[in-house]
């Protein structure tokens, strides 16, 4: 609110103020309706100042409607959100996250020293490289290909490295565009979700079904086995599935990949098939979308050295995209994301594919592999907690993840309750879709005595 | 104008061709034309071309087959040459060596970035601007910004580019659906606002004649023209932006190559609620490798219902992208650091001397030569040419890549595009077989 004083004017002082500023520097006031103390020679208007909204100047760009669509921030900025808050209320607590899938051990010393030797030949005349290739440096890709898609028909030009499966999920939807549809599994990654609802594939978000409008969600409960009931699903241009699943843990069959293709073959749809958790499978499950047969026609497989490697912070995946796979009118869909990664990207920072390189060298697949063996014990710990407690469990035999129902609950409820009364961090269930109502994930992303520790905390609370 | 290679259409042509005549129709591995039922984006459809840089290298590699004893010097792509500086790579070499340990590892960081490199960022570029840390985002370079920004503004929005310009504006803006067809006789696409920037005007648009459009990219010291504006050309084109309510993605790559003049729009009073501003480290630092620059969205910068851009930029980060490589991150901060920034100064200090050699050379042999003074870049006329017939000429007779003017827009026509980014026994090189050969 601001004070205006104009001199030998008459007026009386605006009643929508409703507060008013001290005597400083006023003379007595000659007013009208109002008798007040002081002296000030001429007479005090006082206005309610245009809001800072009202007069700041805006520019004439609408914003894009897409965004606005979006509900809320991002899931795992959120969790961050809380976890912060809870640690100042609570400063002398020691809060244990297994809310975001943040890797937590060392990356083995095979792999980072690749990427410190690659640092100090930048600095040399005979090692320093500028630009590299965009779908990523040759060397990589074929020991990719090699490592992963082996006697699969994947090669190593079919292998697109970049910085991370996020990148890349937002990548392909600007591949395919807004005039495609897309289903999801629900519970899913955020990032499918989200992604589409920025590019404009969606419409308005039901808040009664907590459903964006013009995606299919494709219910994967424990009713259903996590896998959904395909008869029921609509057609779809492109399906988002990811097996092992975040959140929920469960990694297809052969049998059931092998629906899914025929699914996608008699819809004439394009799977994009998100392995980023592959090395987490402990029986025979199918560890690449390609090990089905057909599966190269309808299919595009994401991954990501993220939670093999600890690679969360160092940034490098790769998507891989067969020759076989065409549009309706025949073109090759490589073709096209080629151009994207050439036009929106410019290749994943060299360091970290010299990194990529020694991961999988012989000496670094197997120090992944303890790595990953080492989350999964966690894993172990966290299901066999969660058990003992009488909880129904799910997930954990598979993936980094373990899926805990509470039947009849808010899952934002227990989470808080969980934040709240043992200081552990984890994420609500109905942040990955509706299909996640009622359900927690807790990650085994963790120091071993965080786990432990966190375990303890839950069988006190639990018991 | 020349006609780049297209894709075969027919891959299952091909296909069916390799199949042997022994298979049986039943069997199950069959190799078959099947197509899925998704239609192709057709924004993508609409691209005439390759994208330019991989075209340029393309021809490279081609030209390199024909003459395989030929010594072939690269001056097309801008791509850096000089070793990144020691104090920056032990940096690197450290931090990645750190995450070993279990005190020094790192998973995920944020999205927008390391908040110490944020600051280093807005202390040394914005210094006194009114930039804050939190107006940072640190990315993994300008082209991915340049698409995140598209993402950001949606396919509603209209665009204006310089004319010509670095290509990753006008291509993303295609991909993203903000334009029309492309019209052969023009060589531009439509709905997009082309603003010509040649010698008669100094190389600066036209203002008043220029519609309106939402967004306006602009870039400076131009690629590829190599023109700095001066203070009171931007205060223009920030009175422009304010007038027409749009908004300036001021593109400062090369800023750091200015002799003379302002390095970033929020010099210009008013910019910070018309412009967002990104740049990279790829030509201060040598990072074209290694992938690492930043964006600036001033909280002032609002759309027309009042809501602040930065908001919804850092949205499309959190969504769309998970942060900078964090050794990129750690290099970044040792590049800003007194030595540092000392040290990749003197890079680009070898880089202008390369692109005074230049010039030199094409003056000497009376060619009207631009840009070279502010930027890495030369930008030679040959009037009445088309650009991709002296691209092919220079390339055949003297076995020197360029980049033809018209990959950069049909005010390019008569260009050619020569990069100071070699290693200077090459910058001598070629200049002496330009001058044996344009004399």
């Amino acid at each position: 609110m601001s004070v205006i004083i104009h001199q030998n004017l008459s007026t009386s002082i605006s009643s929508s103020t409703s507060t008013f500023l001290g005597h400083n520097n006023l003379k007595s006031i000659k007013c009208s309706n109002v008798s007040i103390p002081g002296r000030i020679s001429g007479v005090i208007k006082c206005v309610a100042t245009p809001s800072a909204e009202k007069t700041a100047y805006k520019t004439k760009v609408s914003r894009n409607e897409n965004m606005g669509k979006l509900q809320a921030g991002y899931l795992f900025p959120e969790i961050a959100r809380r976890r912060a808050a809870h640690m100042l209320k609570y400063p002398d607590a020691q809060v244990i996250s297994l809310g975001i899938g943040d890797t937590t051990e060392p990356i083995p010393e095979v792999i980072t020293s690749a990427m410190a030797k690659r640092s100090y030949a930048l600095s040399t005349v005979e090692g320093y490289t500028g630009y590299g290739a965009e779908q990523g440096e040759k060397q990589l890709r074929a020991a990719i290909a090699k490592t992963y898609y082996e006697n699969l028909g994947i090669e190593e030009d079919d292998i697109f490295v970049s910085d991370g499966a996020k990148s890349d999920i937002s990548r392909l939807q600007v591949l395919f565009g807004s005039k495609v549809t897309m289903a999801v599994q629900d519970p899913s990654y955020p990032a499918y979700v989200d992604s589409s609802v920025i590019l404009g594939q969606t419409g308005q978000f039901q808040k009664d079904v907590e459903k964006y409008g013009n995606i299919e969600y494709m219910k994967c409960t424990p009713e259903n086995g996590f896998f959904p009931d395909l008869s029921a699903i609509r057609r779809t241009d492109i399906i988002f599935f990811c097996s092992p699943n975040n959140p929920t843990g469960y990694a297809a069959s052969r049998e059931q990949l092998t629906r899914l293709v025929e699914f996608a073959k008699e819809n004439g749809s394009i799977i994009v098939f998100d392995s980023a958790y592959a090395l987490y499978i402990s029986d025979d499950n199918p560890r690449s979308i390609f090990e089905i047969p057909g599966a190269k026609e309808v299919s595009m497989e994401v991954s990501s050295f993220s939670k093999y490697a600890g690679f969360t912070g160092v940034r490098l995946g790769w998507t891989a995209i067969p020759k076989e796979l065409l549009y309706s009118d025949g073109f090759p869909v490589a073709k096209d994301f080629n151009r994207i990664v050439c036009t929106c990207f410019n290749g994943a920072s060299n360091i970290a594919q010299a990194g990529g390189l020694a991961c999988v060298s012989p000496e670094g697949i197997k120090a992944m592999h303890e790595v990953v063996g080492f989350y999964k014990e966690n894993t172990d710990i966290i299901v066999e907690t969660f058990n003992s407690l009488g909880f129904k469990v799910y997930g954990g035999k598979n993936a980094p993840y373990v899926w805990i129902y509470f039947p009849g609950q808010s899952s934002w409820d227990v989470f808080s309750e969980i934040l709240e009364k043992t200081h552990v961090v984890t994420t609500p269930g109905s942040g990955f879709g509706p299909g996640g109502e009622g359900f927690i994930r807790v990650s085994a992303f963790g120091h071993r005595e965080n786990v432990l520790e966190a375990c303890r905390r839950f069988k006190q609370l639990y018991k | 104008m020349h006609k780049f290679p297209t894709f075969s259409l027919t891959p299952c042509k091909t296909m069916l061709q390799t199949i042997p005549s022994t298979m049986k129709a039943q069997d199950k591995d069959r190799v078959s034309c099947y197509f899925t039922k998704v239609g192709r984006n057709a924004n993508l459809e609409r691209l005439q071309y390759n994208y330019l840089f991989p075209e340029i290298s393309e021809r490279e590699l081609r030209h390199i087959k024909k003459y395989p004893n030929a010594k072939v010097i690269s001056l097309g792509i801008g791509d850096t040459t000089e070793p990144i500086p020691e104090i920056i790579a032990s940096s690197m070499a450290n931090y990645a060596r750190s995450l070993s340990t279990p005190q020094g590892y790192k998973g995920y960081g944020a999205e927008q970035g390391n908040k110490d490199l944020r600051k280093a960022v807005a202390e040394t570029f914005y210094k006194d601007m009114g930039i804050k840390d939190s107006e940072v985002f640190i990315s993994d370079g300008s082209q991915c910004d340049i698409s995140r920004l598209q993402m950001l503004f949606g396919s509603n929005v209209s665009i204006a580019v310089q004319d010509p310009s670095f290509p990753a504006y006008i291509d993303t803006g295609v991909i993203t659906g903000q334009t029309g067809d492309y019209e052969k006789g023009s060589g531009r696409y439509q709905n997009i606002a082309y603003m010509e920037c040649g010698p008669e005007n100094n190389f600066f648009p036209d203002l008043p004649k220029t519609d309106r459009t939402d967004i306006i990219f602009f870039c400076s010291p131009n690629n590829p023209t190599g023109h700095a504006s001066s203070r009171e050309q931007l205060e223009q084109l920030v009175e422009f932006a304010q007038q027409n309510g749009s908004i300036i993605v001021y593109d400062s790559a090369y800023a750091v190559y200015i002799t003379d003049g302002p390095r970033s729009i929020y010099e210009i009073p008013g910019a910070r609620k018309v412009a967002i501003e990104v740049s990279s480290f790829s030509k201060i630092a040598g990072f074209t490798g290694v992938r690492l620059g930043w964006t600036v969205v001033p909280k002032e910068l609002v759309y027309s219902n009042g809501f602040p851009v930065i908001n919804d930029f850092n949205r499309i980060v959190c969504t769309c992208f998970n942060g900078a490589s964090n050794i990129a991150q750690a290099g970044g901060l040792a590049c800003l650091s007194s030595d540092g920034f000392k040290a990749v100064l003197s890079n680009v200090n070898y880089y202008k001397e390369n692109a005074e050699i230049l010039m030199n050379t094409f003056t000497s042999l009376g060619l009207r030569v631009y840009g070279g003074v502010n930027a890495p870049y030369v930008w030679v006329h040959f009037p009445g040419s088309n650009s991709w017939d002296v691209f092919n000429e220079i390339l055949e007779k003297t076995h020197i890549i360029t980049v033809p003017g018209s990959g950069f827009g049909p005010g390019g026509r008569e260009f050619i595009r020569v990069t100071a980014f070699s290693h200077r026994e090459n910058i001598l090189e070629a200049s002496e077989r330009l001058r044996s050969f344009l004399s």
